[in-house]
């Protein structure tokens, strides 16, 4: 009875902290000076068509530099609580039943298209919407629908550790490379720009999205990797 | 915002929540409750994208329908597989 109340009391006082939000909410008739500075200015700095890609991988690329840090933490630590030996791993997995029919040809059906979609989405991350980081969660869930369907197939950890680490030292890399040669850390004018709109513009964007995609679609992968290989459950 | 749009994430908002109990207090099967949850995740990647913001809509999609319920379906076969530990 007084849990209910209090439920109920919690719930009352998030719609009250809603509705006044609601109700003194005017939305602005103009950009702001930080808004219009992104909106005015991003197709002459940066050449980007997306602008969300613009800054998220150019004037907020450091932050980009961290999240994609803080996902490989995560994967790291995952895989460190996870961990254990190769032999008893089989043994677990002999004893799952097998998938049925339809999920194995739907796997072999729908896991190319996945991977396709995801490698379409970062690498046209600077001219649609998406980018990095949909495109690498997508390339994830074409891996994690390989592992429903065949939970004995070999990943190989080894590979995923390798697209992760190179993916990261180039996107370093390619940072470094902004400050030698063009404005500061991660800056994109290292190549031309080029017309806006077309495949081969915006700089270093491209690379350094699709790099980020590889990155963040190894780690999810390398997570689920380790999940499915773990008995502690 | 016109009227139209208004009304329609109205309605998806309305569907938000039935999929949402559904997937609490669905006492069916487990499965349509993770089926229920993803739903949730496809109707605000569509809210999102009514409000304009497709890159949200799309992490959502991938991220918040696609993945997860693709990872609880999958955790699910596991406990069910290894019951007799």
């Amino acid at each position: 009875m007084i849990r209910r109340f209090t439920v109920l009391v919690l719930l009352a006082g998030l719609g009250v902290v809603f509705f006044s939000l609601w109700n003194g909410y005017t939305p602005d008739s103009e950009l702001n000076y930080t808004a219009s500075y992104y909106a005015n200015q991003t197709a002459k700095d940066v050449g980007a068509a997306n602008i969300v890609t613009a800054i998220i991988v150019t004037y907020r690329g450091l932050d980009t530099l961290g999240e994609v840090t803080v996902l490989f933490l995560t994967a790291a630590i995952v895989g460190l609580v996870l961990h254990r030996d190769k032999r008893s791993e089989e043994e677990t997995l002999r004893a799952l039943s097998p998938s049925g029919e339809l999920l194995m040809t739907g796997t072999r059906l729908l896991v190319p298209l996945i991977l396709l979609l995801g490698i379409y989405v970062f690498v046209n991350g600077h001219l649609t919407p998406g980018g990095g980081f949909q495109g690498g969660a997508i390339l994830a869930s074409g891996v994690l629908m390989l592992l429903l369907s065949d939970p004995l197939r070999l990943m190989s950890s080894r590979l995923i550790a390798i697209v992760e680490s190179t993916s990261g030292l180039i996107f370093v890399g390619l940072g470094i490379l902004g400050v030698v040669l063009a404005g500061g850390f991660l800056d994109n004018r290292i190549l031309p720009t080029g017309t806006l709109g077309a495949m081969f513009s915006a700089g270093a964007i491209p690379i350094i999205y699709s790099v980020v995609g590889l990155k963040v679609g190894a780690e999810f992968s390398s997570m689920l990797v380790n999940l499915s290989k773990t008995e502690n459950l | 915002m016109s009227d139209l749009m208004i009304g329609m994430s109205l309605l998806l908002s309305g569907a938000m929540i039935v999929a949402a109990i559904m997937a609490t207090r669905g006492k069916r099967s487990l499965g349509i409750s993770i089926l229920a949850a993803g739903l949730v995740g496809l109707l605000a990647s569509v809210q999102f994208l009514l409000l304009d913001a497709p890159d949200v809509a799309m992490t959502e999609a991938a991220i918040g329908s696609g993945l997860t319920t693709f990872l609880f379906f999958f955790m699910l076969r596991r406990l069910q597989g290894g019951e007799h530990d």
